[in-house]
């Protein structure tokens, strides 16, 4: 060829067919069911609109699903990187078992997870008969829905840091022992920045599976209005009253808040990754 | 994210599993198929039904039927036969959900007045099942008040069995003192005492007898029988009020459906046929009121005199009913709104 051209070309071949197939796949999978919602909602005008998603039932649903699932997702965080940590770095009997156990929430039908966790905590069930002696409530109450959501999140903590952890090679950690650092110096300065991305990944699929979390949740909410129903309780209740454009309206706030928030996330875990680079 | 190969069939198979596939929808071609969309506690009762039915159409015309059931709650019914299932009879817990399917077109508008009896060939009643020796001495609706007393209930918003029991003691109030203020107060103090909405009956069921929540369950009449025998008469008790709602689950033919299918004949003679003593028999056994007097005479020890009065007769209708108490902005939402 003689004459270079001036666009500036990709090296790597077939862009444009994949990029096609992607953009192709992406609007049948996501964009097109997604966008449903929103033209459920247009015909219902601005003030109604306004109205079904700021009255006060509405709003301290939302309030109590992004709550909840915010600490959920935080010791998820927590949780999650020990139990990757374990797994990764030690051998013991029972290890692939283990291993296994952290999926089953995945498989798990979460109306299941739900009933487990009302059996458990209710007044008569193992864990609610203790819990009755401290004088603390824990079924129809945040502070259940926070836990079923932790069960719900779990997996993906521990799935997204899991070959992250496999990758950091111990010689980088006992190099920097023998450089002189000290083990929280190590785990501080060193393994954390290198999974900081992976983690704010895994909590990311935690918190945004959590907003939408519906079946394990009202088995264990008690789903009293102003205090332990959730946003997609109340999406369901307005179907439940045939109100279809009142119950797109509350799932339009919902996915633009979800949205937003998972945005912001993936924008900070872009810069933190070129920070450390 | 690392999922090998046993994960994702696993995952796979459990997707599978969760979404569950209806039954038989398919598999009717030969004979005349009739799909009954009903809500939750009828199973056992259509499925007794359905039996008696085939057997008396056998015998009358030779023709063999199959009907089909499909259970859940009554509103998430209405709502999937708007929404496209094709049923050629809904059997549902409340006339507002029907008037609902009218709405869009696919039956007449005055469906109610087709059939005997408001189109309801049973009713029902609004029952208390307490535990056993009722310890906490619960006679009647004003007991429920009581500080310290703990009611189930499932969320009117999300269940038809629980706006008939929001209902029954709203009009057992304003009935008592003649004034919606003081029934509006008393249905205020009586949810102050609700620690739990579940979604649906079923589910206020089972947080009332296998988690042991609660002094005191508010429920359908026949599903109180029902806890009695699944659960033992050695546990629990029911207890029967004073007054209370007479509920009545309607049931009407699809007409848009039933003419696609060529069904008309079969449903209407179905839906009749609920009617007749053997039929009457049926609902009896199940815990239901039956209409037919001698079939009530003949059960009388199933079914306790409570003073039942109309919705009518407090409520004028059921959108009315609708639109006052569980409407967004409602009743129901004012009481829960400091």
């Amino acid at each position: 060829m003689s004459i270079v051209k001036n666009k500036k070309r990709n090296i790597l071949p077939g862009f444009g067919l994949s990029m096609g197939y992607t953009v192709f796949y992406l609007s049948a999978i996501v964009i097109v069911p997604l966008s449903m919602v929103f033209f459920n909602t247009v015909p219902m005008g601005w003030e109604p609109f306004m109205q079904a998603v700021t009255a006060p039932r509405v709003l301290a649903a939302y309030r109590l699903s992004f709550s909840t699932a915010f600490f959920a997702s935080l010791f998820d965080a927590v949780a999650g990187l020990l139990t990757a940590w374990v797994i990764v770095r030690y051998r013991f009997p029972g290890k692939a078992i283990l291993d296994a156990l952290v999926d089953l929430p995945f498989a798990l039908p979460t109306a299941v997870a739900g009933i487990c966790f009302a059996t458990l905590y209710s007044p008569a069930g193992w864990l609610g008969e203790i819990s009755a002696k401290w004088n603390l409530q824990i079924i129809n109450t945040p502070t259940g829905i926070v836990l079923a959501l932790i069960f719900i999140g779990f997996p993906f903590v521990v799935r997204t840091l899991q070959p992250v952890l496999e990758e950091l090679e111990v010689e980088i950690e006992e190099s920097a022992h023998s450089l002189g650092a000290t083990r929280w110096q190590t785990f501080r300065r060193i393994i954390l920045p290198h999974l900081f991305p992976a983690l704010l990944t895994g909590v990311t699929l935690a918190f945004a599976r959590s907003i939408g979390e519906y079946g394990s949740v009202i088995f264990i909410a008690g789903n009293l209005p102003m205090k332990t129903e959730i946003a997609p309780l109340m999406i369901m209740s307005k179907l439940d009253q045939f109100d279809y454009a009142g119950a797109s309206a509350v799932a339009l706030v919902l996915l633009l808040i979800s949205f937003s928030m998972l945005l912001a996330l993936n924008a900070i875990q872009e810069w933190q990754q070129k920070a450390y680079r | 994210m690392r999922l090998d190969w046993t994960r994702k069939i696993t995952l796979a198979a459990s997707l599978l599993l969760a979404s569950g596939v209806p039954a038989s929808i398919a598999e009717a071609a030969a004979a005349q198929t009739l799909l009954n969309v009903s809500y939750d506690p009828t199973r056992e009762l259509y499925q007794s039904e359905n039996a008696a039915f085939i057997k008396h159409w056998q015998k009358k015309t030779g023709q063999t039927a199959v009907i089909n059931q499909s259970h859940g709650g009554s509103g998430k019914q209405a709502r999937a036969v708007i929404d496209g299932l094709e049923a050629d009879v809904v059997t549902l817990a409340l006339a507002y959900d029907i008037d609902a399917i009218a709405d869009s077109k696919l039956l007449a508008e005055n469906w109610q007045k087709k059939l005997a009896q408001n189109s309801t060939p049973y009713t029902s009643t609004i029952v208390f099942v307490v535990r056993k020796g009722n310890p906490k001495k619960i006679k009647n609706w004003d007991d429920l008040v009581t500080p310290g007393i703990s009611v189930i209930t499932p969320n009117p918003k999300t269940s038809g069995g629980a706006r008939w029991n929001y209902l029954a003691a709203w009009g057992y109030k304003q009935k008592q003192t003649k004034s919606p203020e003081k029934a509006k107060a008393f249905i205020k103090a009586l949810y102050k005492n609700v620690p739990v909405l579940d979604t649906g009956a079923r589910g206020s069921t089972i947080t009332f007898a296998q988690r042991g929540l609660g002094d005191v369950l508010i429920a359908w009449e026949n599903e109180a029988h029902l806890i009695l025998k699944e659960f033992g008469s050695d546990k629990f008790e029911i207890v029967s009020p004073s007054v209370s709602i007479l509920a009545e689950p309607p049931v009407a033919i699809v007409d848009k459906n039933v003419d696609k299918h060529g069904t008309r004949k079969l449903a209407e003679a179905y839906l009749n046929f609920l009617y007749t003593p053997q039929a009457q028999d049926i609902i009896a056994q199940n815990y239901y009121r039956p209409r037919n007097p001698a079939a009530l005479k003949k059960y009388a020890a199933n079914f306790p005199k409570i003073k039942l009065f109309n919705l009518s007769e407090v409520f004028t209708d059921w959108r009315t009913a609708q639109k006052t108490h569980f409407k967004d902005g409602g009743v129901f939402d004012q009481i829960y709104t400091p």
